[in-house]
């Protein structure tokens, strides 16, 4: 039986209703005044974009959140919409010293979006492109985080920006890959809109290659950032693949953006295939849409998972249910429809993952969604650049510093330079890659994010995840040691 | 267990606990109320010739979150006529004869004051309490502080005062004056039997930034409030302790200002106070807070071996001396303890930016991973040499025992500022030399 919407708009509002609502103004003062106000914050060393977290937190104290959104949208673009998608737990709140205090950290992230929300409701711009332009043409191919965090740091710097996209939106996965309970598409299209107003041009279903030649973009602009992302899932190499309820999952997720919630299709019984982030919001999201059984697949153990323990938390909660070391061997069909998978279990032996003889069993799903992992682009890189170099994974090899690439004029960030990570490191790597554009046509330097939480302080490198990155899950095994 | 009842300057109660003069201590509706909740005695709302108040009488002082941290008013005394106030006294001793009950005055003339003592002892009050600090509307009159504000008028009040008391009178003091210790010597020439003190201290809370006038407001404007709450205790407490040690005082203290818990009674006590005053703390919670009160100050007085607040009463008062004779040749220091430090590096900021330079960010391998620190991130360390012990780190530090304050022997004997100038009078030593 083909899928189709099984709830109610009520019942599906109110199912997908936002995780962590925004704080009331009380709430807001309450969390704020938690803030020790570190100086040299772990905070900010763990925000790749290195958001002065105690300065923009004292502001809401202090009831300003104007000039607390300023100093956020100041060091992240798109801090409205990291506020709800970034992994705070393993980044910003994850090094909060009141995590060590008190045993639960400010919420830094719901801070965030208090402050962000306060001037996207206000309609009041913290962030302005000067008037006078330099001169310089920069094409941004790409308008998902990378490509809008490069394209507004470049408009702050008085270059010309046009962003390319295929779709016909902007803000890549914030407007249609996260899951419906943590943000609405419309902050991400939102931020787009603010970018907008910094002079940004957007050019949008536009194929580059196709319907822009790469050889124009060389000829009209002083440099081009390639923020393309990661291509489709991974196709699976299993009989049955190709029938209609076998869908990506990020499809399936982006349906959910694109239509209103009570016509969103859905099986009954649903299978996730993988386990990362992307699977936990697809399994999520079936269950509060009605799927009355919905299962991750998961080739490895339930400590492999690279989802994080939080996502895998919220998931058993929403009553999805877990098989470990399996795989599906055979998607099978009825009537041309997904009727079910052929499973089997897993074991490691001889160290490689391979099937357990004779233990395959057949389960009925009507949805199977591939969240397996996405393609590298890597043939449409080469296509496009020529010159492009690849490393073994499938990423564009750059200069960490500057973005650069191996072709001249051509700066990459975001997924298809770091083959696929947060939101909040493709916003940096954006904003890094337009500061190396910038070093490139203007021979000058533009600092780090000026934090005065940290000023003065001596011999200083540390105090910006922006310069000086960590990671909490990387403290954390340094810790355990 | 210790004795919690007094005998203030004649005046008995079953425990040192006293509401002051104030909204809560109105009406014998909330005198009852405050004695069913435990209070030992009750300061009238000060009775005078009846007021007119205004609407907005009240403002706020909020720090972070916590509210009511200062309070500030320009209510007026008592609205209620003298008759009803008097006769609401009378009832109330009644009902709780064993129970303070002190009215607080504040009138004018000569006789009016002779009337208004005379008709206290009448209802059978156990004490007066004269109103010389209210710093609102009333010293604009010529009462009130205004009073309490020129020793020399003060002492020629209390003397009509005493020409016609034969209950206990109390003088409450104003904050609101160079040295309270000249208005204390005053009440004390004039033969009064006890002090009061703090009243409140002139004050604006905050200006409203949208209408540009201050808190609390009556029809676009305000006055000069008076601040009380838990901001003014440490103002309380010097004023307390300076009459207190003052040998030419002399007089039984109650001590006003602040007090909201037992703790703060046993600060004001072991400073010199005998009874206790509060009006703010029950503004905030109402009048059971008392029961902490009690039962905290009781265990306190156990666990140190006081068997009466009277024996406890003063037991700090000579912890305190004048500048010249503190030891200039203490040193003590600051120490981290790595176990605990989370690394907000709030001591290093507080001490780079606000005191003398001597701590320094430095690699944390030789310190570990404490709580909270992360790798290639620095640690605080204090240079030992260079800290001049001035606690100031130690005070910004959130985790409490992390950095501890630790006394240094540096072998010399004690030489106080006084001993300084004597010895270099004698030329038994060379100046010290300034930092440069």
């Amino acid at each position: 039986m083909p899928i189709q919407p099984l709830l109610d708009s009520e019942t599906a509002a109110r199912n997908m209703a936002e995780k962590a609502p925004r704080y009331a103004p009380q709430e807001a003062l309450i969390e704020a005044n938690r803030c020790l106000f570190c100086f040299d914050a772990p905070c900010i060393m763990a925000c790749p974009t290195g958001i002065d977290i105690p300065s923009f937190i004292k502001k809401i104290a202090n009831k300003n959140p104007v000039a607390s959104a300023r100093t956020i949208l100041t060091a992240n673009v798109l801090g409205a919409s990291c506020a709800r998608v970034c992994p705070t737990e393993v980044l910003c709140e994850g090094a909060c010293v009141v995590l060590d205090l008190e045993g639960d950290p400010v919420k830094i992230g719901r801070l965030q979006r208090y402050a962000t929300d306060y001037v996207f409701e206000h309609h009041i711009d913290v962030l302005h492109a000067p008037a006078k332009k330099n001169g310089k043409k920069v094409a941004v191919l790409g308008a998902g985080p990378a490509g809008l965090g490069c394209a507004a740091e470049l408009a702050q710097l008085g270059y010309e920006v046009t962003v390319f996209e295929k779709k016909k939106a902007g803000g890549g996965l914030n407007t249609y890959g996260i899951a419906y309970y943590k943000m609405r598409p419309e902050i991400s299209l939102e931020e787009v809109r603010m970018i907008e107003r910094l002079g940004v041009k957007f050019r949008y279903g536009v194929e580059i290659g196709k319907d822009v030649p790469i050889a124009d973009l060389e000829k009209n602009y002083d440099a081009i950032f390639l923020g393309l992302g990661l291509g489709g899932a991974n196709r699976l190499g299993i009989p049955g693949e190709d029938l209609p309820e076998v869908v990506d999952a990020l499809d399936f997720i982006e349906w959910i953006h694109t239509k209103p919630l009570h016509e969103v299709p859905v099986g009954r019984r649903v299978a996730v295939l993988g386990c990362g982030n992307t699977a936990i919001d697809a399994v999520s999201q079936s269950k509060r849409l009605g799927a009355e059984v919905a299962t991750i697949i998961y080739r490895r153990g339930e400590n492999d998972m690279p989802a994080y323990e939080f996502e895998y938390e919220l998931a058993k909660n929403d009553g999805a249910t877990f098989h470990f070391h399996t795989i599906p061997t055979e998607v099978l069909g009825e009537n041309g429809n997904v009727k079910a998978l052929r499973l089997a279990k897993t074991e490691f032996r001889d160290g490689k993952l391979q099937l357990v003889p004779g233990s395959e069993w057949i389960e009925e799903f009507d949805l199977v969604l591939k969240a397996v992992g996405q393609e590298k682009q890597t043939s449409i890189f080469t296509q496009l650049f020529p010159g492009l170099k690849l490393d073994r994974k499938g990423r564009v090899e750059h200069n960490p510093e500057t973005m650069e690439t191996g072709v001249p004029k051509l700066f990459v960030g975001g997924d298809c330079a770091n083959g696929g990570r947060e939101v909040v490191n493709a916003v940096a790597e954006g904003k890094r890659a337009a500061r190396g554009i910038n070093a490139m046509l203007t021979k000058q330097k533009v600092e780090g994010p000026i934090q005065p939480s940290r000023h003065g302080a001596k011999n200083g490198t540390t105090g910006s995840g922006f310069n000086n990155p960590i990671r909490v899950p990387e403290l954390l095994a340094a810790m355990s040691k | 267990m210790a004795d919690l009842s007094i005998n203030f300057a004649g005046i008995k109660s079953p425990n040192p606990f006293w509401i002051a003069s104030g909204p809560p201590s109105n009406t014998a509706y909330q005198s009852h109320r405050a004695f069913e909740a435990g209070w030992g005695g009750v300061v009238w709302k000060t009775i005078g010739d009846p007021i007119i108040n205004v609407a907005s009488r009240y403002s706020a002082l909020n720090l972070g979150g916590q509210r009511m941290v200062g309070f500030n008013n320009i209510e007026l005394i008592s609205d209620r006529s003298p008759e009803t106030n008097f006769r609401e006294i009378k009832e109330v001793k009644v009902r709780w004869p064993n129970h303070a009950v002190i009215a607080s005055l504040m009138v004018d003339t000569r006789e009016r004051w002779h009337e208004f003592v005379k008709r206290s002892a009448d209802c059978g009050a156990d004490g007066i309490e004269l109103n010389f600090g209210c710093p609102h509307g009333m010293c604009e009159r010529g009462m009130g502080s205004a009073v309490g504000q020129n020793p020399d008028v003060a002492e020629t009040i209390v003397g009509w005062v005493m020409e016609a008391a034969e209950i206990p009178v109390i003088v409450k003091l104003t904050p609101n004056i160079t040295n309270v210790v000249y208005a204390a010597r005053a009440a004390k020439r004039a033969g009064a039997d006890a002090i009061s003190l703090i009243n409140t201290i002139n004050s604006i809370t905050n200006v409203n930034l949208d209408t540009l006038t201050p808190e609390p407001t009556v029809r676009g404007l305000s006055s000069h409030g008076g601040y009380c709450g838990p901001a003014v205790k440490p103002i309380a407490l010097n004023m307390v302790q300076s009459c207190a040690a003052d040998p030419e005082v002399g007089l039984p203290i109650s001590g006003i200002g602040g007090i909201g818990n037992w703790r703060d009674a046993a600060e004001f006590i072991a400073l010199g106070s005998l009874s206790l005053q509060v009006c703010t703390a029950v503004m905030h919670y109402g009048f059971r807070i008392v029961e902490d009160m009690n039962e905290g100050l009781s265990d306190y007085l156990d666990s140190k071996g006081y068997k009466s607040v009277a024996e406890f009463s003063g037991a700090a008062v000579k912890s305190l001396s004048d500048w010249k004779y503190l030891d200039l040749h203490y040193k003590r220091v600051a120490r981290i303890d790595y176990d605990k430090c989370i690394g907000c590096n709030l001591c290093y900021i507080a001490c780079e930016d606000g005191a003398h330079q001597c701590i320094d960010l430095v690699d944390s391998a030789p310190y570990g991973l404490g709580p909270g620190r992360v790798p290639g991130k620095p640690v605080p360390k204090v240079r030992e040499e260079d800290c001049v012990g001035c606690n100031l780190c130690s005070l910004v530090c959130p985790v409490d025992d992390c950095i501890t304050m630790v006394e240094i022997d540096t072998g010399r004997d004690k030489m106080s500022w006084n001993d300084y100038q004597t010895r270099l009078a004698k030329g038994e030593m060379e100046p010290i030399p300034a930092h440069h």
